[in-house]
Formats: C-alpha cells, structure tokens, sequence
C-alpha cells in the first residue's frame, strides 16, 4: 500500500485549518474572560481606598462605603461554614472509609450530586419556607446560613472525599497492621495527609458562598441597613446582594455606579485572594506531605 | 544481505541525561530481532526510534544515522506517515480504540485516505485472518472492541498494525499483560508472521526471547553489551553482564 | 474496662459519621416536602384573590369561568356570553366604581348598607352585565348571582400564555412563557458557549504546550469562582447597551444579552469538566492511533473525542443545568418581560429570575406566593432530571470503557 502525496496534504492541510480553528477560538474564550476581569478591576480599583471599606452608605446609597455589606457577608460566611465543615467533612469521610462499595454509598453519592445541582434560587425558596417561616428565624443571618451552608455542603463532601480518596491504601493497611484501629488509622494516618487538599476545597468553597445572591435573597439580605448586626437573628447587608440592588433598583442608579464598580471588585478580589490563598496552601503543602 | 533497519552510533537525550549511547545494530529482513535487558535500559526507547515514536515526548534530542529500508529517516523532509506505514507497531497492553472489530483494524486505512467499503473489508478480513483472529470475530465485526478477551484485543492490535501493509512491526512487550495461553498465540503469531515481515521484539521474557527470536541485543543503562544469534548469546554469552544478566543474577 | 469505653468511644463516633452522611438525603427531602407542599398549593385555589367575587344576572346560565375567560372577558376580548358556553347575549362590563352614575348617593346609602341591591338591580336591568365586587357586597339583599371561578389545575399553569399573577379580577398563571424564555435563553447560551468551550478544552488539553495550560487551567478556574452578579453587572454595563446599539432596539435588555452573559459563566464549567474528560484518554491509545500513521487532529477526532464523548456529554448537559438554573445574572440583563419570546432580541424573563423578582413582593401564602413556589417545583424537577442523565450517561462510560 502506497499513501498518495496527496491524501497527506490534504489530511495535514485539514489538521492546520482545525488547529487554526481552536486556537482563535481559545483566544476569544480567554481575551474576553480576561477582558472581564480586567474591566472590573479597572474600574474598582480607583474607587477602593480605606473609607470606602470601613464606612457606611449614604445617600441613598450613592455614596458612602460598604462596611456593613462586608461585615454581613463574613457573618454569612462564618454561619454557613460553621455549619458545613463538621458536617461535610464528617459526611465526606463515613462515606470514603467507612461504607464499602455498597448500595448506601451509591445512593449517598446520587444524593450529594443532586443537592449539588439543585439551582441555587430553589435553595432560597426551601431556606424561606423551612427557616425563616417554619421555623420563625424570619429573615435572619442564621436562616441565611443555613441555607447557604446546605448549599455548600456537596462541596465539602465531594472535597473531602477527593482528598481522601487521594490517599493510598498502602498507609491505611499499614496502620491496621501495627495494631491500630480503624478510628486511629484514620485520625492519625489518613486525616493528616488528606488535610491539606481538605482546607483547599474548603476555602474555594468559601470563595462561592461569598458570591451567592440568590439564597440570601428571601433569608436574611436587606436592601440598605447601615448598622452592624448585634445578634444572629438580624438582618444583614451582604456585597452580592448590595451590587444587585445598586446597579438594578437603587435610589439613584447612575449615581450609584461607582460604588457599584466597587463592590464588584471587592467580590472579584475575594475570590482571587481565595484562590490564591488555595494555591498557595496547595503548593506549601505539597512539598510537606508527598501524595500520589 | 541487504538490511532493512541500520542504525549507527545513536545517541539519545532527553534534556541532560542520555538514555543511548553509541548503538549500532542492524537487522536483517524476515527475522525476528529480541531486544532484551533490564528496565529502564532503552530497549523501549530504541525501538520507538524506528517509528519516530519519541518525536513525541519534548525535549528530545537524538545523534547518529537510523535508516529504514535505506532511506534516513530522520531527515528534515521525512515523510513520517509513511513511515508509519511502513513501520506498524504493537503497545505492551492491548490498546484498541473505542470501536467496533471492524472499526479498529479499518482505522489505518481510514487515516490514510481508503474509504473504499470493498476495499476496506477484503484487507479488514485478510489482516485479521492473518493475526489468526478472524475465526473468533468474523459474526461480531461490529461489537465493540472492548468485548473481546485480553488476547484477543492484543492480536487486533497485531491485525490493525498488519492492515497497511507495513514491512516490519515493532513490538513492545506485546504479551507482558497476557495471561500463558494468550502468550503462546501471540508467540506463535510471530512466528508464522516471520515469513513476510521484520519484526523487532522487546521483551522482559528471557524464555520469550528465546523462543521466538533470530538475534537478540542485550542493552543495559542505555549501552548495548552484546548482539548476535539467540541460540549463540544465550549458550554462549561473551560478556559477564550479558552472563549474569541470562542466569538471572540481575534484573 | 478501657477497652470497653475505647470500642464504645469508636461506635460513638462512627454513628456521628454515620448520621453526617444522612443530611445530604435529609436536604432533599425537606426540600421536597416544603418546595411541594407550597408549590401544590397553587392547585387548590381560585385565581381571584380572597374577598372578591365575579356576579352576573341570576338567570344568566353561566356558572363557571377560567382565569383566561375572565381575564378575555375584561379585557374586551370576549364580548358575548355565547362565547363563553351562555345564551347570545352581550357582556355588559359593570365597574363597580362607577355605581354613581347608575344610583344616587340615597339609594346606595351612606356606609354603602345598599350596595348589595343596587348590584343586583343593575344586573337585573342588563342581563349581560358581570361585576367584579368585593365579596362583602354580595351578601344580605343580594340577589344575582355569584360565578365560580375554575380553580388552577396543571395543565392550565403549563400551556397558558401569560404569566400575570397580580392581574385583576382574576390573576393569571401561565408559565408557559417562562418555560419558553428559560429554554430560549440557556439554549442560545450553550449554542455560544458550546463551540468555544470545547474548542479551547481540546486546544488546552491536546494542542497547547504544558507552560501555556499551566497559565490557562488556574485563570480558568478562577472565572468559576466569579460571582454571577458580577457577570450579571458587567452584562449591564457593557453587553446590554452594546447590544441596544448594534441592533438598534429601544432596550439591550434581551434574550440575547442573557445568552452571552451566562455562556460566559457557563464557559469555565464546561472546559474544566470536558478538558478533564479528554485528558482521561490513555497515552497508549494516542500512541496507536499516531503510529498508524494517524496525524494529531485525526487522532483527537477519531480516537479522543469518541473515547471522552460520555465525559464531554455530561459536561455539556451541566452547563444547560447550571444555565436553566441560573438566577442573578439573567435577572439583571433579560429585561423580564413575561412574554412568550419570539426572537433573541426581545426581553424574556426565566423562571428563576421570576421567582427572584416577585417573591419578596407576594403575601406569603397567597396564591401567588405558592405560584412562585410551583415554579421552585418545575426548576427543581428539571435539574433532578438533568442530574439522573448526567449520573447515566458518566456510569455508561464506566461500562464502555470498562
């Protein structure tokens, strides 16, 4: 079998015109990815400056800063995670190093991939009607972060199990061999070396409950209150919510602007602490503990 | 004799550190070459030099002439598809592509331009009844490739390497991942396989080599110790690696 | 003795482990339970708000009415009782704020004591009038009669065409526009976002060198932790009065411009999971495939593509999940008509930009807050459906690929 010159042109001019193809359009994902970013960080930038963080809003928001927006959104932060860690990674390691490849582990992974795709607006209507009216918390930093914190909870299951799953068998046989018990072996043994991925996937999903608006609409968000919350059944500001009110339905929504390229950028730097916080904690750890 | 592969004074690097040093072997056409030695001692590395294989990995640099059926085939204006044409090769675990039997060993041809139905069912029928695997698959040609057994996967990687005709086919410890019965076909393949191709052969398996093989090489730490006629290397070796080596002192 | 407490003190803990896991299944079911007892109650109610009441002449034979007849009927759509199922007979719309035009200030009396019969000798004298009254008018000294308005039943909620829950008389609950804007809106975002997601997720995994992905992957994965208001104000700032001005519309604010902003937030997900996919393939199949003499893009299109295809499929279907189910961003720039959609330059509105917008204003447990739940109801079931073919079709390729 002879191969013609020409079949390989044609296959390799074919192979060119494709290649061609992706990289243009991995240009124009990335450029108008980046061009995001850098529109908003170019924006913000000017606006951030240390009032703006430690102050309150005025006029109607139009001026001002957005402490309380901040403070509310660490609140929520906090409550949801106070609530999701524990659970998550408690859920994440029965599930890894307790159940075997039984049928309870399957339906406990079909469970933890549903609640993760469930759009995060059901998880607002569910926290509405199950926390701040069944349960009477009203709207309620505590029924926020319950909801948020059931809204994360896939996340830290799926991290920890990804982390623990990471681990060899090898160091788990070996412990069981010397004599330990199997709580031993994963307190001592297979906790240590997971717990670096473990805090990584926890502080990305940090960076999402952050960001959520959807959730705390009906739970606990208010639209302009400019004091600190004194206990966790107020009512708080949180930025998402605050850079939805602003640039949609505030008092004056050309004037608000620049508050509005602010808060962005906040959320935006947020997210890139976090992740670089995660990165940072990746690399810094993966020289400490060699994993496979 | 004319050979069909000539390789002289090769050299490999893969960035600093060289993986062959100075290896000249020539092969001869219709034998059966075993390349044999310890892990990580180039056999792998050497015969991938045939195909052009290692292009693959980055930073590779390589010195010396390979020829193959006289021609240099590391010149700037190689045709590297029909060097592979020419030159089929078979992976150490049965690799077939998620595709039908038929599918699997029509892909070369398909790759290169046949898409001719009749044509692609005679050389599909005539290579898969030479990997002695037409029997076994001629009422499933279009089940899944992923159906069949672990041998049976490995002689369609043998047919789907047979099917554009080459002159010589590399093997990668073809039978390592096999159980012993699935071995012996494979071995016997070879064998009939003799009569038309050149076949080069690295094996971890000195009773492999042994069995199947015309000449052998012994590489060790990227250098070639010893070549020459199996039964004379193996009863007779010249040198004291090659002799520790056979008897199982190291390795 | 120690070792007593020591076995009970690890039974202890592996039932807390054990009762962890259990919350994820404990969530959905609550959330099936509350999101299903409000939404199902949207089917046990009149679309006319509570104190008000439909009245028509006392021989008229029409009984009962559906939200849309009423709603036709009011808005001068309907114009004879015959259309309605009644004799061919005029409708006569009688607004009640207009009473003094018929009835002196005596006759209807100082507290309104004799509305109820001035209602009823209106109807009496126009045989075709109908009324919306409140229900208190209805009472001592009435004598028309009193319509019953057919209660919300399921079909009616998914094919009828107008989405108005605080219309008067009689609120209309047609989610079909909604449905359609969603479907109109996550399709046109994964036309856009398909091509070029799977493009740069080949050219990242297959084409580029190692340094330029360590590059990408991390910038990537740093756009899927924006927030979606963050999209959604960009969308605002930039691709709403961009498109205003390229299209030349009277408002940016249009399916298209929720397409693009959520293909740009669906992007990140759809290259992370299909890249991952396609980095599944095992190095020796490549290597078949290229010794065969196979160049680089016939081997990603005959061997690659086909061997990751069930990953590539799941990827795709998350991204329509997390688009459908997308809220903020979408909210911010469709411009929230409740209309059925017929091009991409016209304002939609999505169910859960729906649900984010009107919750806050609807009295909990009236009809339209339970509508809103309803709406929780179908979003919920889409995406649980859209998680049961993603879960099939990646355990499929388990078994493919064994």
């Amino acid at each position: 079998m002879i191969i013609s010159k020409k079949v390989i042109r044609n296959k390799n001019l074919k192979e060119k015109v494709a290649f061609n193809i992706f990289r243009v359009f991995s240009a124009i994902v990335v450029l108008s990815l980046v061009a995001i970013l850098s529109f908003i960080i170019y924006n913000g930038i000017s606006v951030i400056n240390w009032n703006f963080l430690t102050q309150m809003p005025e006029d109607g928001m139009t001026k001002g800063g957005i402490y309380p927006a901040i403070i509310g959104t660490l609140c929520l932060v906090a409550g949801s995670m106070i609530f999701a860690i524990p659970i998550g990674v408690f859920s994440g390691i029965y599930i890894n190093e307790y159940t075997k490849d039984s049928w309870y582990k399957r339906f406990i992974k079909l469970m933890t991939n549903n609640l993760a795709g469930i759009p995060s607006i059901v998880f607002g209507l569910f926290g509405m009607s199950l926390f701040v009216n069944t349960l009477g918390f009203g709207d309620s930093i505590i029924a926020g972060s319950l909801t948020l914190g059931l809204m994360v909870l896939p996340v830290v299951i799926r991290t920890t199990e990804e982390a623990l799953k990471a681990v060899d068998n090898s160091f788990r046989h070996g412990s069981l061999a010397l004599g330990a018990t199997k709580l031993q072996t994963v307190r001592k043994v297979v906790l240590p070396m997971a717990f670096p991925n473990i805090i990584t996937g926890i502080i990305l999903s940090v960076g999402r409950v952050s960001g959520e608006t959807a959730p705390i609409l009906f739970t606990v968000a208010a639209y302009f209150l400019p004091k600190l919350p004194s206990s966790i059944f107020d009512q708080v500001m949180a930025l998402p919510y605050h850079l939805y009110v602003i640039s949609t339905s505030g008092t004056n929504v050309e004037a608000s602007r620049p508050i509005a390229y602010g808060t962005a950028m906040v959320l935006i730097g947020f997210v890139l602490i976090v992740n670089l916080l995660a990165n940072a904690l990746r690399k810094y750890f993966g020289k400490k503990v060699k994993m496979n | 004799m004319e050979y069909i592969i000539t390789t002289d004074k090769v050299n490999l690097f893969y960035g600093e550190s060289q993986a062959l040093k100075d290896i000249s072997i020539d092969f001869l056409p219709n034998t059966v070459t075993a390349l044999i030695g310890p892990s990580g001692c180039g056999k792998s590395t050497y015969l991938r030099l045939f195909n052009r294989m290692n292009d693959l990995i980055d930073n590779v640099k390589i010195t010396g002439d390979i020829t193959v059926e006289g021609e240099n085939i590391y010149q700037k204006d190689t045709n590297i598809v029909e060097l592979r044409r020419k030159v089929g090769m078979v992976f150490q675990k049965p690799n077939p592509f998620p595709k039908s039997i038929f599918e699997n060993v029509a892909y070369g041809l398909r790759v290169n331009g046949v898409n001719d139905m009749s044509t692609l069912k005679e050389k599909v029928e005539f290579s898969l009844k030479q990997a002695a695997l037409w029997d076994e698959v001629k009422d499933k040609l279009k089940k899944s490739a992923f159906e069949l057994s672990g041998g049976q996967q490995q002689r369609l990687c043998i047919a789907r390497a047979l099917a554009i005709e080459p002159s010589i086919i590399l093997m990668d410890e073809p039978a390592s991942a096999l159980d012993p019965i699935s071995t012996a076909k494979i071995e016997e393949l070879i064998y009939e396989l003799k009569s038309k191709y050149t076949i080069v052969i690295v094996t971890h398996n000195l009773q492999q080599a042994g069995r199947v093989s015309d000449y052998t090489a012994f590489f060790y730490l990227g250098e070639l110790i010893e070549k020459g006629v199996t039964k004379e290397l193996f009863i007779n070796p010249k040198n004291i690696k090659t002799q520790n080596y056979i008897t199982g002192r190291f390795g | 003795m120690i070792k007593f407490l020591k076995s009970t003190f690890e039974k202890l803990i592996e039932g807390t482990l054990f009762l962890s896991s259990t919350i994820t299944t404990l969530a959905i079911v609550l959330i099936i339970i509350f999101l299903f007892k409000e939404g199902i109650g949207t089917f046990n109610q009149t679309p006319i708000e509570d104190g008000f009441s439909l009245v028509v002449n006392k021989n008229n034979p029409v009984n009962e009415l559906t939200a849309n007849e009423i709603k036709n009927i009011f808005d001068q759509n309907i114009t004879n009782w015959k259309t309605v199922g009644g004799k061919n007979d005029s409708i006569t719309l009688f607004n009640i704020d207009n009473i003094g035009e018929f009835y002196s200030d005596s006759a209807i009396g100082e507290n309104f004591e004799f509305l109820p019969q001035c209602i009823s000798d209106y109807t009496e004298n126009n045989p075709g009038a109908i009324a919306f009254v409140t229900t208190r008018y209805t009472g001592k000294g009435f004598t028309g009669k009193i319509l019953t308005t057919t209660k919300v039943n399921i079909s009616q909620f998914i094919s009828q065409k107008e989405w108005f829950p605080t219309a008067q008389p009689a609120a209309q609950l047609g989610v079909l526009p909604l449905i359609l804007g969603t479907l109109w809106v996550s399709f046109g975002a994964i036309l856009i976002a398909l091509p070029l997601g799977l493009a740069t997720s080949i050219y990242m995994a297959e084409i580029t060198s190692p340094k330029i992905r360590n590059i990408l992957k991390p910038l990537i994965e740093l756009l899927a932790g924006i927030p979606s208001v963050v999209y959604g104000f960009f969308g605002l700032v930039i691709i709403v009065p961009g498109i205003q001005k390229l299209f030349d519309l009277p408002v940016g604010e249009t399916a298209l411009a929720g397409s693009i902003v959520l293909a740009i937030m669906a992007l990140p997900t759809i290259i992370t999971i299909s890249e991952d996919a396609l980095r599944t393939t095992p190095k020796a199949m490549k290597e078949a495939s290229l010794a065969l003499g196979a160049n680089k893009w016939q081997t990603i299109y005959r061997v690659i593509i086909p061997y990751s295809g069930s990953g590539i499929t799941a990827a795709t279907i998350l991204g329509i999940g997390r688009a459908i189910g997308e809220t903020m961003a979408v909210l911010m720039v469709t411009g929230n008509a409740a209309v059925i959609p017929h091009s991409f330059l016209e304002p939609v509105r999505t169910i859960p930009a729906t649900i984010a917008a009107e919750l806050g204003e609807a009295p909990q447990g009236g009809l339209h807050y339970k509508a809103l739940f309803a709406l929780g109801c179908i979003l919920f079931i889409i995406t649980m459906a859209i998680n049961l073919i993603v879960g099939y079709v990646s355990s499929k390729k388990k078994y493919n690929a064994r």
